[in-house]
């Protein structure tokens, strides 16, 4: 048995549709089994509200008198790309103010729109015979453009890795606030609610359908940039209408040390034509999947701590290594739920017409990092490869008399077997000189904690480890724990010599 | 009663809380405190009938007393229920009720300050 789009369409229009959403659908196929639940149920709503940074909205202002070919272009002092003659711009959420920086940024230019409040345009130009003008100020509501279309590259992800820090200092990532010593999980995502997760394989989601976003009538362009559906994490590209939108369902944010983004209600109707779409809907929050991966690792292959549902995740407590962590989502449970129960009344009110994709989305896709033609600058570009190290047995004046003689600052001690073991600095000698007591050998007053770099990390990341430590040196070290060089905080200058900076 | 206690610790480096425990005999709660070499920072819990004498005490060892009535404040219009706080809230302050919204437990709360950068929504303050 399966029913067509007309059939729900006709039901709709004689006011027999049951719409329910994505959360109530798991219990009716349960309780109706799935043919039941077909017979039954004809239209499941979906919903999401969370953070989505790659959001923003073309605007088109109208032209002035004279004219002017905007260059530059700023919205209460964010900067909108200007790239686009002669009066449009695309204002992006993530884009910082030049003044409040990540306190406000062009997601708040979006709510603030949204929410009635005047917004300063501020655009510049070379001028040209055509479009004389030089220069623009002026206020602006929602209601004075010609157009303010929302169209998101990369929203509504699947489902989306949880986070924790297993350092011992507290990180501030897009994943939020990250408790030092696993002391806290991070996730974002509406499981059950999840759009995508309703129908993993894309039958009834692709171009053209129409979706709630923002509290508007909205639509899919097609595949979201990033998208990786064969691995479970599909996004999708969506458009609407700003001047419909409602601060309800469009907020602002900033997640400290991170920056500023934009929290999106979306939420796709799913027409249910088949037992595949019951069997797709009826997903709970147990059925899917995440990693909880370790940001303690400053880069792409991130540990995995543990593999959790949602419904764990939601739960507020996770069991790791035999202790209960804490869970905190970013996205809103309660506001993904208004967003389906409100589709659900738009649908049996029959002001969203469902439609079947004009167009699939390739669901085989997988993203793959970026194709690098020149790697960054390596710790081993620009390390120091004469480098003096000093062994834990010597005589502190040993240490000093290197200190002087190789004009440095740091000296790496290492073992009997060239294993590094600590380090002292000048510092460390002078108040061993100036207050003479029973420290006679380095091992006395060395160092044990040392931050090392191995020679083929980026240098981004070493100067990480310097800023977040505070220090001004890093040994280098191989496989063996062997010092084979030092990156001081001098070395760093090198990048500037222009070898990098071309 | 929370009471925040400022006071230096430059006269003979005394130990206010202990000798006010001494003095009154009132059981004080030590919920967070940050000392360094010159001053001191404390809060404390007091029973509610004993909160004034208490604060006589402490103000006539030199510091200085502040009755803390309210707890974090929690602006409901741009709190958007994520949950995103409840994790990091050393008292378990915030907790969703049924209805995945969120609920604070004011009364909790021992100002550490550590949910404010935590809240996207800038929808959690110091009281003022
Ligand atoms: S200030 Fe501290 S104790 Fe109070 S609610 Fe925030 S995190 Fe919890
Ligand atoms: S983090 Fe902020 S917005 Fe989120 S629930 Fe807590 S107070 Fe509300």
């Amino acid at each position: 048995m399966h029913k067509t789009i007309e059939q729900i369409h006709e039901r709709i229009r004689d006011g027999n549709a049951r719409v329910v959403t994505a959360e109530e659908m798991p219990a009716i196929v349960a309780e109706l089994g799935e043919k039941g639940a077909l017979k039954e149920v004809d239209v499941v709503t979906t919903g999401t509200f969370g953070a989505m940074c790659s959001s923003g909205a073309f605007l088109n202002f109208g032209h002035a008198e004279p004219p002017i070919r905007m260059e530059r272009i700023w919205l209460n002092n964010v900067e909108a790309y200007g790239g686009l003659a002669a009066v449009d711009t695309y204002i992006g959420a993530t884009q910082q103010s030049d003044t409040l920086e990540a306190e406000y940024g062009g997601a708040h230019v979006l709510e603030d729109l949204v929410a009635g409040k005047s917004v300063e345009l501020r655009a510049s130009s070379h001028g040209t015979d055509c479009y004389p003008r030089r220069t623009i100020t002026t206020d602006l509501l929602l209601e004075n453009l010609n157009q303010a279309i929302m169209c998101n590259p990369r929203n509504a992800y699947q489902r989306y890795n949880a986070a924790t820090n297993t350092t011992d200092r507290t990180l501030h990532t897009y994943m939020g606030t990250l408790l030092p010593g696993t002391g806290n999980i991070s996730y974002s995502g509406a499981g059950v609610l999840n759009p995508i997760s309703n129908d993993p394989q894309f039958r009834l989601i692709g171009s053209g359908v129409p979706i709630f976003l923002c509290g508007a009538p909205g639509m899919i362009v097609g595949e979201g940039t990033q998208a990786s559906p064969a691995g479970g994490f599909g996004t999708l590209m969506v458009t609407g209408d700003l001047k419909q939108m409602s601060q309800d369902y469009l907020r602002a944010a900033t997640m400290t040390g991170y920056g500023v983004t934009l929290y999106v209600g979306l939420g796709v109707p799913l027409p249910v034509l088949d037992l595949d779409v019951v069997r797709a809907t009826a997903v709970r929050d147990e059925d899917i999947r995440v990693d909880i991966l370790d940001y303690s690792v400053p880069g792409r292959s991130r540990p995995t701590v543990k593999n959790v549902t949602y419904a764990e995740l939601r739960s507020g407590m996770v069991d790791i290594n035999g202790e209960e962590v804490r869970t905190s989502s970013l996205s809103s449970y309660r506001k993904a739920r208004e967003v389906a129960q409100e589709l659900k009344s738009w649908v049996e009110k029959g002001s969203i017409r469902l439609t079947l994709p004009t167009r699939p989305i390739d669901t085989t896709k997988q993203a793959h990092p970026i194709h690098q033609t020149t790697p960054g600058p390596r710790v081993l570009d620009i390390m120091c490869r004469s480098v003096i190290t000093v062994s834990e047995n010597e005589e502190i004046t040993t240490a000093a008399k290197k200190l002087l003689k190789g004009e440095a600052n740091h000296l790496p001690v290492v073992n009997g077997n060239g294993v590094l073991v600590g380090i002292v600095t000048t510092f460390d000698i002078s108040k061993a000189v100036a207050n003479p007591g029973k420290a006679h050998l380095v091992r006395d007053i060395m160092k044990k904690k040392v931050i090392t770099a191995t020679a083929d990390e980026s240098v981004d990341i070493a100067v990480q480890k310097l800023e977040q430590n505070n220090i001004s040196a890093l040994p280098v070290i191989d496989h063996q724990q062997h010092v084979i060089a030092i990156l001081t905080a001098m070395d760093l200058g090198k990048l500037f010599g222009g070898r990098w900076l071309k | 009663m929370k009471l925040l206690v400022n006071f230096s610790r430059g006269k003979g480096r005394k130990p206010i809380i202990a000798q006010v425990v001494r003095d009154t005999g009132v059981l004080i709660n030590v919920e967070r405190a940050l000392i360094d070499s010159s001053e001191g920072e404390a809060l404390i819990e007091v029973p509610d009938e004993q909160c004034k004498l208490v604060r006589d005490s402490m103000a006539n060892l030199g510091a200085n007393v502040r009755i803390l009535e309210h707890g974090i404040h929690h602006d409901e219009s741009e709190c958007i229920d994520c949950g995103a706080c409840i994790s990091v809230c050393p008292r378990e302050v915030f907790t969703f009720d049924e209805e995945w919204k969120l609920n604070v437990e004011e009364e909790k709360c021992i100002l550490c300050g550590k949910c404010i950068d935590a809240c996207p929504h800038r929808a959690l303050s110091l009281p003022l």
